[in-house]
């Protein structure tokens, strides 16, 4: 009986997507306005090589500074919730629950690590120029963190560190956004004040280098911190005496 | 799209299917969570097949290595098959 309500369900949200989706025609150029503009000014006036970064960056900067405060709260959020402080006695870490993995992997991960971070930071350097940005980049370079994590049982993160990489990255963006304010053509927020260099050079495109190594930063500081405090909580649940 | 593009196209979304559907019926939820990171693979590389390498970036970075290692924290701090 309940599976015959669950299909029922699943078939009447089937059939409103179908029927919203029949009736745009496949291929057909909707957006043709605004895809023109973008594509003209991003590699003629901003001097940007990759358009979505472009976009992302500069003609909707504020929509990812939002992003960047969103994920700047999950992790607040879950850092208040579940870290714990260690205690300094002891070389261990006690509450990481993860066994010490072989040493295959600790070799491993010794050998990979410092290659995921070049490639993180890579992606957000080129972030004007390659596909990909801060938040790819940022998220590869949490990914060579956690595999230190799980390997090493030794290996620790400071914390305060994370916290002030976190806050200069993130000053980073909203005063260059209130510069832009000042020091642009049309004082907008956000707006760029940089000269924009020549296209597909590394100093090109104003302030969009700059906010994407900023956000790169953020991101990748953000999650390392949130996979460190997942790791580190006790297996059996939050236990509220041990702290 | 060359002939190529196109079949390796098709079979990505068919493995994607099947390895959806190997994910939802599986009991063993870590086996389960390794199948929705090989979704995340595939779906990346049909990305970059369908000429979006940004967001088939996000996908690899995001949908294969983290949501899977959240995925295995919490099956690890909870259960690991599931109920009938």
């Amino acid at each position: 009986m309940k599976k015959v309500i669950i299909i029922g369900f699943l078939g009447v949200i089937a059939y409103y997507l179908l029927s919203a989706f029949a009736s745009v025609p496949f291929g057909a150029d909707l957006i043709k306005g605004v895809k023109d503009f973008y594509l003209d000014k991003s590699p003629n006036d901003l001097k940007v090589a990759n358009v979505v970064t472009s976009i992302v960056v500069n003609f909707r900067g504020f929509d990812t500074l939002g992003e960047v405060t969103v994920l700047f709260l999950a992790s607040t959020a879950l850092g208040s919730i579940l870290y714990r402080r260690r205690s300094h006695d002891s070389g261990l870490n006690p509450q990481r629950t993860a066994p010490e993995a072989s040493a295959l992997v600790q070799t491993g991960a010794k050998v990979i690590f410092p290659f995921t971070i070049m490639l993180g930071a890579y992606i957000f350097i080129h972030g004007h120029l390659t596909p990909g940005g801060g938040f790819q980049g940022g998220a590869i370079i949490a990914t060579g963190f956690l595999l230190m994590l799980v390997s090493y049982r030794k290996f620790f993160i400071e914390h305060n560190a994370l916290t002030w990489i976190e806050a200069i990255a993130g000053s980073t963006f909203v005063i260059l956004g209130l510069l832009g304010l000042v020091y642009a053509n049309n004082h907008n927020f956000l707006e760029n004040f940089l000269p924009a260099g020549k296209l597909n050079d590394l100093l090109s495109g104003g302030i969009i280098g700059i906010i994407y190594v900023a956000v790169g930063f953020k991101v990748g500081a953000e999650i390392t911190g949130i996979l460190d405090t997942l790791l580190t909580v006790k297996e059996t649940g939050l236990d509220p005496e041990e702290n | 799209m060359t002939h190529t593009e196109i079949i390796l196209t098709v079979i990505s979304l068919v493995v994607l299917i099947i390895a959806g559907f190997y994910a939802v019926m599986k009991k063993d939820l870590i086996h389960a969570v390794i199948a929705t990171s090989v979704i995340s693979l595939v779906l990346s590389l049909v990305f970059y097949l369908l000429q979006a390498p940004d967001v088939a970036l996000t996908e690899a970075a995001i949908g294969i290595a983290l949501s899977t290692i959240i995925f295995i924290i919490t099956v690890r701090n909870t259960k690991r098959f599931e109920d009938k």
